[in-house]
């Protein structure tokens, strides 16, 4: 083997470049976006994105696409946006933790077949129920004269109950592997179910409630299709912004571009701080063993 | 500032109700006298999490099975006439086909690039392997809208004369052939294809991540012992490896397979729907949202459940299998 071969298959160079390949394919299509955000209206709708970056010096920057956006709409879907997701995300994992709960340590009839049937919904596409939920609110509101439609109250009930099923499985596989040594022992001590829940199991299932939260939190965050229909105009949360701006024409890219990145900010600082977890509850979702 | 203290009271009320709301079933639960308590406590658990499936999930959906037989307006019985009307319009079995391409080959796709890129993640050592692996996973963070208006603009066109800012036409162009209004472009479904590269471009970190867990899992000796016959690099990963994390493959594949099936946001976001790229999710919400045709909209949504039925008859399969395990 001469020296080059050698230094070559040392660095795993093969594999590095076709690594580099695959990653600038993916970074592409987003430093575009990216670039375009951040120069001056002028120069965005009438020069190639790529000019700006080959000659980086030459191009003006700015941050005058962002300021815009905030100020025309895009700082309030921010507010709803966070409304919106930040009790969709903690108040399914209370009720799934509540539920796993009862599926792993107490006995009860028809635990099975609950089960099963939750294992069942969690494929069922959520188009399936979503016009007949709309009208039973709708239905409500006229008869009991309390509002629900449009109201961040609304999203929350809907997003904890498209979250259920899948959470109450992944937090009751991990608390099956919780000792019960342990809550036997309390329970002999004469604590009651909500103490040993409150008390034991919940902090014990702190990791998998966290990788579950990063993923509802993504999920909620992301969504377009809850909030457009049950929060609406009145509340517009950023994806449904987004589209709006989408489909004005004539609106220009830039200000498209802009209004993205100012949704994918919190998405992505909460994906790189907490990737670790992210990945460890994808795992524990897919892999067996 | 007003929106914002609204929003935070909002945020502690809705969490501080529903603490409450179990603190008052475990207390309503301790005035029971104790045999009787031992029997029940489970409800103090269960009951919150199974009002919100039975009343927002399970109720919902047999309403969407019987309005599937109603007519627009959710009033008459029409027996079968939604689905003899889908079935007999030539529009709806395009829908039908562009669904069917979308699940031939994202998830494939998908699973076959997650697959190189977890194999050649794991060979290039922990420093590198962490970047590239971020970089490629990231677009999971993204959402549909945001990754749509991302390819949109990769994808743009502008008329002649005017200054190409669309990468893909600036490429084509440097090839010397014409600019393309590429969405629009339906001939061979080309614009479908064009969407289904932006999930692609979602999940392959997904099935990547996976997928390299488990060939981190696949024990050394086994590869070495294949090293030691004189099998290649790509013997090795045939004849070694892919035998051993197949399983983990197909689990990654499933649930692709299952998302792609109820794609929707992509082909909002990109095309409404419109130059033949509809797929079935998307004309559920074209039927009611902008016609509200209750029945119709039922019925198509009722084909999408029917479709899945199958996966989810293996999703309990998997799940029994799991079971067993234990």
């Amino acid at each position: 083997m001469n020296k080059v071969e050698h230094l070559f298959r040392r660095l795993n160079l093969g594999s590095t470049i076709a690594l580099l390949i695959l990653v600038t394919i993916w970074l592409i299509p987003t430093v575009g976006l990216l670039v375009t955000s951040l120069r001056p209206s002028s120069v965005a709708e009438l020069s190639p994105w790529w000019e700006g970056l080959f000659n980086p010096l030459s191009t003006v920057w700015t941050l005058d696409a962002y300021q815009t956006s905030l100020q025309s709409g895009m700082l309030e879907s921010l507010i709803n946006t966070i409304a919106v997701t930040v009790p969709a995300t903690i108040l399914p994992l209370m009720i799934a933790a509540n539920a796993a709960y009862a599926f792993t340590f107490l006995n009860f009839k028809g635990k099975e077949i609950f089960f099963a049937t939750l294992v069942a919904l969690m494929v069922i596409p959520l188009q399936s129920s979503l016009i007949p939920v709309l009208k039973g609110m709708v239905w409500f509101q006229k008869t009991f004269n309390i509002p629900l439609t449009g109201t961040y109250a609304s999203a929350w009930v809907v997003h904890s109950a498209f979250a259920m099923p899948l959470a109450i499985y992944i937090l009751r596989n991990y608390m099956m592997t919780l000792p019960t040594a342990l809550i036997e022992a309390a329970k002999i001590d004469g604590a009651s179910n909500y103490q040993i829940f409150w008390r034991l199991v919940l902090p014990m299932s702190i990791p998998v409630i966290a990788s579950f939260a990063i993923f509802q939190f993504l999920w909620v965050w992301n969504d377009y299709l809850i909030a457009f229909i049950f929060v609406g105009e009145q509340k517009a949360v950023m994806t449904y912004q987004l589209l709006r701006l989408l489909g004005q024409y004539g609106q220009g890219w830039r200000d498209v571009a802009a209004g993205s990145f100012i949704s994918l900010i919190v998405p992505l600082i909460v994906f790189f701080s907490l990737q670790r977890y992210f990945t460890r509850g994808l795992l524990a979702g897919s892999v067996k063993g | 500032m007003g929106d914002i203290i609204f929003s935070l009271v909002a945020i502690v009320i809705g969490i501080a109700a529903s603490y409450g709301l179990y603190w008052l079933l475990n207390f309503l639960l301790s005035l029971l006298p104790e045999h009787i308590q031992k029997k029940v406590n489970w409800l103090a658990f269960l009951t919150p999490a199974a009002v919100l499936v039975i009343l927002v999930l399970i109720m919902p959906l047999l309403q969407t099975v019987i309005w599937s037989f109603k007519d627009d307006r959710a009033r008459e019985w029409v027996g079968l006439k939604n689905y003899i009307d889908l079935f007999t319009d030539e529009r709806f079995l395009g829908i039908l086909l562009n669904n069917f391409l979308w699940v031939l080959v994202v998830p494939a796709v998908t699973v076959a690039i997650g697959t190189a890129a977890a194999t050649l993640t794991n060979q290039v050592g922990p420093t590198r392997e962490k970047i590239f692996k971020s970089l490629i996973f990231m677009p999971m963070a993204i959402s549909f809208v945001s990754a749509s208006t991302i390819w949109a603009y990769f994808y743009a066109y502008v008329p002649p004369g005017r200054p190409e800012i669309g990468l893909l036409n600036a490429l084509v162009k440097s090839l010397g052939f014409e600019a393309q209004p590429w969405l629009t472009m339906d001939q061979g479904r080309l614009n479908s294809f064009l969407l289904m590269a932006v999930l692609v471009w979602l999940q392959v970190g997904y099935a990547m991540v996976v997928i390299s867990a488990a060939i981190k899992g696949v024990p050394e000796e086994t590869i070495e012992a294949a090293q030691l016959d004189g099998a290649n690099a790509w013997q090795i990963f045939a004849g070694v490896i892919l035998p051993q994390i197949w399983g983990t493959v197909m689990s990654v594949f499933v649930t692709i397979l299952i998302l792609v099936m109820k794609i929707f946001d992509i082909v909002l976001a990109m095309t409404r729907g419109n130059f033949t790229t509809s797929v079935l999710a998307f004309e559920w919400y074209k039927q009611y949202f902008e016609n509200s045709n209750i029945g119709p909209a039922s019925a198509v949504v009722m084909v999408l459940v029917l479709l899945i039925a199958p996966l989810m008859w293996l999703q309990i399969n998997t799940v029994r299998q799991q079971e067993m395990l234990r």
